[in-house]
């Protein structure tokens, strides 16, 4: 630019961008904006006229089942200022000044902005029947929605929610999950009417009334007034009454278009802001995203087509040919634990169309198909109880693609097919660009071109393309796409555990159990091939499946020659040759006493000591016979071995919790210390730490850990599969304000659970997430029992936790052992590769290349 | 219990020809761990002795892990490739043959092996 230009107050400025909302539609605009590298070029304002900034709107029943608000947040204050963002919340844009380019706040604030983009998101809709505006008359769509729900629910028995929907079901949930009797009242003749046809709603309604929630349809409410027993009494149409302590509006949503209209912006007839395929609004200077936005006469009550409008209409700000052209609003979802899914033309409207309908009543499934009058194509489909198949039958019908001859037999349970696969409902079918993930759009290319890149299993896919980590319900197509993928490529997916043994480590776990096997060689008797002496894979593999199952004294003589060295010697090998000394300290909680024992040890033979991550105390630099005379003096001060050489429970971590924490709530210590004595010993696929937190300050930390365990005010919240190492993960909120029987209860069974099924050197994430299904899954099985092992999973670990010895004593009792922890067997002299050097007044290892100098001017 | 002294080494034949005559008394039978190993010392080397009950043998290689730099090598595991017998280093898991010391991962690194052999209820081993 050459040329000189006249100044005016904003030439110098970047493009104003105001952005009016910050929900999960508004999020994504920021997040597509961010994600171009161009939010630089803009200068961006953000009113968020909730205190909160950006959350997860569609998980906000899980608010009641113990999520937290950080749980559920999405948008992210540090990140938006790292973003250069100014964001701006509790404040509400009032107006438009179209004319002078500027909005106006409830503030009295005026900004200017060069581009405006309304995702003003949508308002719950009250049916204005007389006594709708009475106390503990409540609306389900913000968390202060969610906070007025919970305070009206606190002596409240039973609540209603009016409206059978979607989000009515969401808000039932809700309200059984805060102990209410709960009851749903519809208008129409049956539940989800827009998604469900009679069939389909009618199974819906049969599994929600299991649930112990009262479904009333067909019922139009004429007035709420006072109750007699109750808060309210709700008055039908049909002279019928009801009696409710608490009532939730959720009767569908309206478009927040108010500022359009006041701006006169072109606005649909019954609401909605006008948008063309750019998300533009009559004024092309105004953009309008989400569930305010109107196109092609319809609004988009999912987050998906939100988030596509969100896409574009950054994508078209930055100069981009993107456009919006309509959305698919099939939906797959967990309503109260039930599986409901509708796909495309659900009631059947195209002309000519006709259908396949199935229902097992004795399974609570029901399922319908939609197809074309020709039979060739897939219109659309209804599932409930069973939703095994909406991937593959949304892919059908986005794609196109051709029904096998006999469509029915896509519906039809898996055993009729005669073990083989189903007709037709192979992935083979879909092309490349069928989406297999909605949630972050991957499409089977994607997936495929992973697994040509070196990914074997789902959770490589996971963490390689992200697919399958959002809602989790791709979990089984993916897999699929994997399995036939690697099988096209000629990867045959051994799971063989190595030569000697032609099982998967879950196979041989169960053959120990069921044939009660008690020792390798019996094993190999009975199982193995090639040489008996087995190798390095299967001896340790197997030594620990038979300690989980029967938990033998480890270094019995039929056992000790499967041990890696740190099992055989109880100690951990370091790199000379010596090894560390760890003993148990149960929540790290250890009397002066003690501490003085292992100072004065430590002393005595010149160990380096060290404090380790997991509270307890590290001693360094034992040569293997000094192993017993060491031991011995911790056993007789009352230590066990920590095993911190097995692949096995390591530590439960804890802060002081109630007995000394200002803050604690509940008394983590003692739990801590409970939880490690009932666990100590258990052997496993790989190390398994624990850790307990007293309040959700999370001092122990308690979320990195295999098992974490936090104090509420109304219990233990257990998180679940996380670890630190390599791929560090959070654990997963499992389940929440348990009593500690209950809390017991679940981790003996996931523990067991895992051991059983896991793979060799497997941790609990990689364990979770190759489950399909994942967390849901591993919740059914251990919450719900849905495979009726519950009490088989808890015997068995009974069984562990009453057989438990501590290694060292009885080593130490056993003079055979003992000999081992020679270094030679034909000379008391000690190894003379061991030296040290001194650093920071302790030993540390002298490095061996100066070791060997050392030698040669010895020698 | 029969002694069979002939199969239990396999070693080239320079090298036996140079120390067989050198058979000394190590240690017990009684203690060797049945399909693991231990150490000795023999004239300053230190030397790992792994022992198979299933016919008796016994073999004899460095302690030494070239490797890892330590004298660890007894205290590995005895794992089974094929018709290959190895001890899986303690440290970082390289195999190194039973029999001849060969180093199957690093064969920069293999180790020497000597003859060694049961004899009655005494270990014996041929080192010069």
């Amino acid at each position: 630019m050459t040329q000189p230009t006249v100044a005016t107050p904003s030439a110098h400025l970047k493009p104003q961008i105001i952005v009016v909302g910050n929900g999960m539609v508004g999020h994504q605009f920021l997040q597509s904006l961010a994600d171009s590298d161009q939010l630089q070029n803009f200068s961006v304002t953000v009113y968020c006229e909730e205190n909160d900034l950006a959350y997860d709107r569609v998980k906000l029943s899980s608010y009641f089942s113990g999520a937290t608000k950080a749980d559920l947040a999405i948008g992210d204050a540090e990140e938006y200022a790292s973003w250069g963002l100014n964001v701006i919340t509790g404040e509400t844009v009032t107006a438009i000044d179209r004319h002078q380019h500027k909005v106006i706040t409830d503030a009295g604030t005026e900004q200017h902005y060069h581009k405006l983009i309304l995702a003003t998101g949508s308002y719950p809709f009250v049916p204005p029947v007389p006594g709708h505006d009475r106390e503990r008359c409540l609306v389900y769509r913000t968390l202060d929605d969610l906070h007025l729900i919970r305070d009206a629910a606190v002596n409240a028995k039973s609540g209603v929610v009016i409206g059978g929907g979607l989000l009515g079901l969401e808000a039932a949930k809700a309200l059984t999950d805060l102990g209410l009797q709960t009851h749903v009242v519809e208008f129409a003749p049956r539940l989800m009417a827009v998604q469900l046809d009679a069939g389909g709603g009618d199974m819906l309604q049969h599994k929600i009334e299991a649930l112990g929630v009262q479904v009333h349809t067909n019922k139009n409410t004429q007035q709420i007034c006072a109750g007699k027993e109750t808060f309210h009494c709700m008055q039908f149409a049909d002279g019928e009454q009801l009696e409710t302590d608490l009532i939730v509006f959720s009767a569908g949503i309206r478009p927040r278009d108010e500022l359009a209209k006041s701006s006169l912006l072109e606005t649909g007839e019954r609401g909605g802001i006008v948008i063309n395929n750019q998300c533009q609004t009559s004024d092309p200077d105004i953009y309008a995203i989400g569930e305010c936005a109107l196109w092609n006469q319809q609004i988009f009550g999912l987050v998906a087509p939100g988030y596509q409008m969100a896409k574009v209409a950054a994508d078209h700000l930055i100069g981009g040919a993107m456009s919006f052209t309509g959305a698919d609003i099939s939906t797959k979802l967990k309503l109260m634990g039930v599986d409901v899914a509708s796909i495309g033309d659900a009631h059947a409207r195209t002309p000519g169309a006709r259908s396949y309908t199935f229902t097992d009543e004795h399974n609570e499934v029901y399922k319908r198909l939609i197809v074309s009058a020709d039979n060739k194509q897939l219109l659309g489909a209804i599932m409930v109880g069973d939703t095994e198949d909406y991937g593959s039958l949304l892919q059908y019908m986005l794609n196109g693609i051709e029904l096998p001859a006999n469509p029915d037999t896509l519906i039809l349970p898996h055993y009729i097919a005669d073990g083989s696969e189903q007709s037709g409902l192979g992935v083979a079918a879909l092309p490349e660009s069928a989406q297999i993930c909605s949630c972050h759009d991957v499409s089977k290319g994607a997936v495929k071109s992973a697994v040509a890149n070196g990914c074997c299993s789902l959770s490589d896919v996971k963490n390689s393309t992200k697919a399958a980590t959002g809602c989790g319900g791709c979990a089984a197509l993916v897999t699929d796409v994997l399995n036939h993928e690697l099988e096209a490529i000629g990867v045959t997916v051994n799971r063989d555990l190595c030569e000697h043994f032609a099982y998967s480590r879950q196979d041989l776990y169960n053959l120990i159990r069921v044939e009660n096997i008690r020792s390798f060689s019996e094993f190999f008797n009975l199982h193995g091939k090639g040489q008996s002496q087995g190798c390095e894979i299967c001896k340790p593999a197997i030594g620990s499946m038979l300690a989980s199952c029967w938990n033998d004294y480890i270094l019995e003589d039929q056992h000790v020659s499967l041990q890696d060295t740190n099992d055989t010697f109880l100690a951990n090998m370091q790199k000379d040759g010596t090894y560390s000394v760890v003993p148990r300290i149960p929540g790290g909680e250890i009397t002066p006493d003690r501490l003085i024992v292992i100072g004065q040890i430590a002393k005595d033979y010149n160990l380096y000591t060290k404090i380790t991550g997991g509270q307890r105390i590290d001693l360094f630099g034992a040569r293997l016979e000094q192993l017993p005379p060491i031991w011995q003096r911790l056993v007789d001060a009352g230590f066990e071995t920590g095993h911190a050489y097995g692949k096995s429970l390591r530590t439960v971590k804890s802060c002081v919790g109630s007995s000394w924490c200002r803050y604690g709530v509940d008394d983590s210590l003692g739990l801590a210390i409970e939880v490690e004595n009932r666990y100590k010993g258990l052997r496993s696929p790989h190390k398994i730490k624990f850790a307990v937190s007293g309040c959700t300050r999370e001092c122990a930390e308690a979320q990195s850990k295999d098992i974490g365990i936090i104090a509420t005010e109304k219990g233990w919240n257990l998180y679940v599969c996380g670890n630190g190492g390599m791929k560090p993960r959070h654990g997963d909120l499992f389940a929440t304000d348990l009593d500690k029987a209950t809390l017991l209860q679940y981790i003996d069974r996931l523990l067991m659970f895992y051991i059983k099924t896991a793979e060799r050197l497997q941790r609990t994430s990689v364990w979770m997430d190759n489950l399909e299904g994942g967390l849901n899954y591993l919740q059914d099985v251990i919450i719900n029992d849905s495979l009726n092992i519950g009490a088989e999973l808890e015997q068995q670990m009974q069984q562990v936790i009453g057989s438990y010895q501590c290694e060292w004593k009885t080593t130490l009792q056993d003079p055979q052992a003992l000999k081992r922890f020679r270094h030679f067997v034909n000379s008391d002299t000690p190894d003379n590769n061991i030296r040290f050097e001194e650093i920071r007044q302790q030993i540390s290892p002298i490095k061996a290349e100066a070791i060997n100098i050392i030698s040669d001017r010895s020698a | 219990m029969s002694v069979n002294s002939t199969q239990t080494t396999h070693i080239t034949p320079v090298t036996q020809q140079e120390i067989a005559q050198n058979w000394q008394t190590i240690c017990h039978i009684s203690d060797l761990v049945a399909n693991a190993g231990i150490c000795a010392l023999v004239r300053d080397q230190q030397i790992a002795i792994f022992y198979l009950p299933e016919d008796n043998s016994v073999f004899a290689i460095d302690n030494y892990d070239p490797i890892g730099k330590a004298n660890v090598l007894s205290r590995g595991l005895i794992a089974a490739h094929g018709d290959e017998l190895v001890v899986a280093s303690p440290l970082y898991k390289q195999h190194f043959c039973l029999r001849t010391g060969r180093c199957l991962t690093e064969e920069q690194h293999s180790i020497r092996s000597w003859p060694a052999r049961v004899t009655g209820t005494k270990v014996e081993i041929s080192a010069p």
